[in-house]
């Protein structure tokens, strides 16, 4: 199913608040299933999301949107070698963009409203950091920060509305 | 006892590497583990015969778990073998719709290592 016709297909879902907290436990949980590392919760973070990889996945159908991870590349130089064994840097990318879709994956999994209602895209990931990101509609974004090891982990949701 | 022949189904490479770790993490005894990219990719090798397990992701172009499954009914090598769908995403219709088809049970992702082994285990007759 295109993620066109997924949109077209089922009413939206309306932007819910509690959706950070969701967020926040599905992300907390994928890294502690998948890479067995510890991501802590920071509130209030300061400054925009950066880092040199940044995956991305799009959402389409009840909710249309994008799941987005960036972190530095040392960071997700880290995730890749926990997850995998050894220590491939051709690997980081793909380990960033399955991270990334299993976080959206298990975030929709939570909302039961979307679980049977939208689909994912393939992840995309972006190498570098001199980029930005616009949208063409009004959205809605969940932005969260987590540390790990002395670095930031950046979680975003963003929701076409 | 014999290692067990697995093959590990998955358009991510990476994803293939994380099902084999987790498998060998679990304690499986895993001597040789094929891997293909998609469904049809799967049924070539499920022909060659001699598997023990076959792990398949519900999600992947060219052929997809739900229609490796069915294809699988025809393959005279696929007797006997559990086969356990993978699935990143939350929707109970495809997880019944691969279980109807002949798969033997699903891991939903995120997983540990112990629940792989806790999910696989029983369908070797081995013990967790």
């Amino acid at each position: 199913m295109s993620l066109q016709s997924s949109r077209a297909m089922h009413a939206p879902v309306p932007f819910d608040p509690q959706w950070k907290h969701v967020l926040e436990a599905a992300v907390v949980e994928v890294f502690q299933m998948m890479v067995g590392a510890q991501l802590a919760p920071r509130e209030n973070p300061e400054g925009q999301p950066s880092g040199q990889q940044t995956a991305m996945v799009g959402m389409a159908g009840a909710l249309t949107g994008m799941t987005t991870i960036r972190c530095t590349t040392p960071t997700a130089g880290k995730f890749a070698a926990l997850m995998l064994g050894g220590d491939d840097p051709s690997m980081i990318g793909d380990a960033m963009g399955e991270l990334c879709n299993m976080v959206a994956g298990n975030f929709k999994s939570k909302v039961a409203s979307l679980a049977d209602q939208c689909v994912l895209s393939v992840p995309t990931v972006i190498s570098g950091d001199d980029y930005a990101m616009h949208n063409s509609e009004p959205t809605e974004a969940v932005s969260l920060a987590f540390e790990y090891e002395g670095g930031l982990v950046w979680v975003v949701l963003t929701i076409h509305q | 006892m014999k290692k067990l022949k697995v093959l590990i189904v998955d358009d991510s490479s990476v994803m293939r590497k994380i099902v084999e770790r987790a498998l060998r993490q679990g304690g499986l005894d895993l001597g040789e583990v094929l891997e293909a990219a998609n469904g049809a990719e799967a049924l070539v090798e499920v022909q060659k015969g001699s598997l023990d397990l076959i792990l398949s992701d519900i999600n992947m172009p060219v052929m997809d778990g739900l229609e490796f499954l069915k294809n699988l009914a025809g393959v005279e090598q696929a007797k006997g073998v559990p086969v356990v769908m993978i699935t990143t995403e939350g929707s109970e219709a495809r997880v019944v719709e691969a279980l109807s088809n002949g798969a033997k049970g699903y891991l939903r992702k995120p997983f540990t290592p112990e629940q792989v082994k806790e999910r696989v285990a029983p369908l070797l007759g081995v013990s967790v």
